[in-house]
């Protein structure tokens, strides 16, 4: 098989398309799993059983589903009861409540691994249950489980390519389309080579930040 | 801290009763229980406002729970506690005591400071920080009165220097320091310490109780210890209860305690640590 240049920059106008689509999807997937994993982790200690239990419940079933079955739902059922969303919104909040169910149990370990001497002190020093999660726990537990929250970012750009099912073109969706339609394989691996650019920086970055917050 | 400037016991509006060597605590029956264990077992026992007084006993005799009870970190299963002139687990309506609800334990536990055996500093605030937080967000203190008092704290307990450090800079030794300066920064009239010279290297305790020695000196508060060090207790304490099986089985000053015992049981667990 002889590798052509030219197939590589007739793919490329379609290349950056996706690469837009697949850090689109990273970037807010990636917002909305940390910030609504938290909402879940925090919702699971809710001294309210309603609270607890509904959550629990719901984050096991996305867990145990598979996020393309989670796409699929959204996608083409939900519509039928609520608002539509064009593709490539649908697969970011895929992707985001998809992962968030992760990193909610990510959130708990952390949560869990602060000792009990600070809830402790923090009762002794009558601090209220607010406070003593905004400033004494929390900034505590999200040091902790900032590693595994990266590597979940990781797995986020590696899984991405699913939207693709849903008509939301990612870089592998583009270039599997292109593919099909020159009879070529060039942009296969250009994607290959895509996906390894963003994540190993990714990769590092996390570890940077690891760095500066584990004290 | 030097003797022209102590501490003073002003409260900060908490409507508590004056320091005049009144009742301030009052255990009436408790009892606790963890599981099949009962730790205490319908427990009476009162301190008079301002005194200063030393739990000793084996270990498992219901010392460090007492502690805990009046922190709030453990509910009694049976009895009542007052503090001043408030239940701390239950209040008063239509003339029944009932479960008191956070908001009147909160109240009533304001009065109360505690340090810990593992110091339990916040990690993730600078020495300041860590002694400003409560006083700022509970008392409602500006950031800066709240600074200023921090700021004699440390000075009392020889950390000046050491403010704009995090917990994990410092030694044992001096994080027990810091948690003594930011439970009086509170200004409680009662103070718990727990052991708090047993989890520290042993050429680190003498800096700690020094600064506990001048406290119990220099100021009007309220002080209830737990501790292994007898010649500690014997220094600051008015009174030496001896716990045994969740019960008081003696009590009097440390000279009598120390001295001549009254309990053979005493006798033995004084002369299996002294």
């Amino acid at each position: 098989m002889n590798w052509d240049w030219q197939v590589v920059d007739d793919f490329m106008p379609r290349f950056w398309d996706g690469v837009l689509v697949t850090l689109q999807a990273l970037a807010i997937g990636t917002l909305i799993s940390f910030a609504l994993g938290l909402v879940w982790a925090l919702a699971q200690r809710s001294p309210l059983v309603w609270v607890r239990w509904p959550v629990t419940a719901v984050t096991e079933f996305i867990r145990n589903t598979p996020l393309l079955v989670q796409l699929f739902f959204l996608f083409y059922v939900v519509p039928n009861f609520g608002p539509s969303m064009s593709p490539l919104t649908t697969g970011i909040v895929g992707l985001g409540l998809h992962y968030s169910t992760y990193t909610a149990e990510v959130y708990r370990a952390g949560i869990e691994g602060v000792p009990a001497g600070q809830w402790e002190a923090a009762t002794a020093l009558s601090l209220s249950r607010s406070r003593t999660w905004r400033a004494v726990i929390l900034p505590q537990a999200i040091r902790r489980v900032v590693p595994p929250l990266g590597n979940y970012v990781v797995a986020m750009l590696k899984d991405s390519p699913m939207i693709a099912t849903i008509g939301a073109f990612d870089m592998l969706g583009e270039a599997q389309a292109f593919s099909n339609e020159t009879f070529t394989t060039e942009a296969l691996t250009v994607v290959g080579v895509a996906f390894i650019v963003i994540a190993y920086p990714a990769s590092l970055l996390i570890r940077a930040l690891e760095r500066r917050l584990v004290r | 801290m030097s003797a022209d400037t102590p501490v003073k016991n002003d409260h900060d509006g908490n409507d508590n009763p004056p320091v005049d060597g009144s009742e301030l605590i009052r255990f009436d029956k408790v009892t606790k229980r963890f599981g099949s264990n009962t730790v205490l077992d319908e427990l009476d026992f009162s301190v008079a406002s301002g005194k200063h007084v030393t739990l000793i006993g084996p270990s498992g005799s219901g010392k460090t729970t007492i502690l805990r009870l009046l922190m709030t970190l453990v509910k009694p299963d049976e009895g009542t506690i007052k503090v001043g002139d408030n239940y701390l687990f239950h209040e008063r309506r239509n003339g029944h005591l009932a479960p008191a609800g956070e908001k009147h334990i909160r109240e009533v536990r304001k009065n109360i400071g505690m340090v810990f055996q593992q110091f339990n500093l916040f990690p993730n605030m600078k020495v300041l920080r860590n002694i400003t937080e409560a006083p700022v967000t509970v008392l409602g203190l500006s950031k800066d009165e709240a600074e200023q008092r921090a700021r004699e704290l440390l000075e009392l307990v020889g950390l000046t220097e050491h403010l704009d450090k995090y917990p994990t800079q410092l030694s044992g030794g001096q994080q027990q320091r810091v948690a003594i300066a930011r439970a009086l920064a509170m200004r409680p009239q009662v103070l718990l310490l727990d052991e708090v010279t047993s989890a520290l290297d042993p050429e680190l305790v003498a800096g700690v109780l020094d600064v506990l020695r001048d406290i119990a000196r220099t100021t009007d508060i309220t002080m209830l210890c737990v501790t292994h060090e007898m010649n500690f207790a014997r220094d600051i304490s008015d009174q030496v209860l001896m716990f045994d099986s969740g019960r008081v089985i003696e009590s009097g000053p440390p000279e009598k305690i120390f001295s001549e015992p009254e309990q053979d049981r005493t006798r033995e667990f004084l002369s299996a640590i002294l």
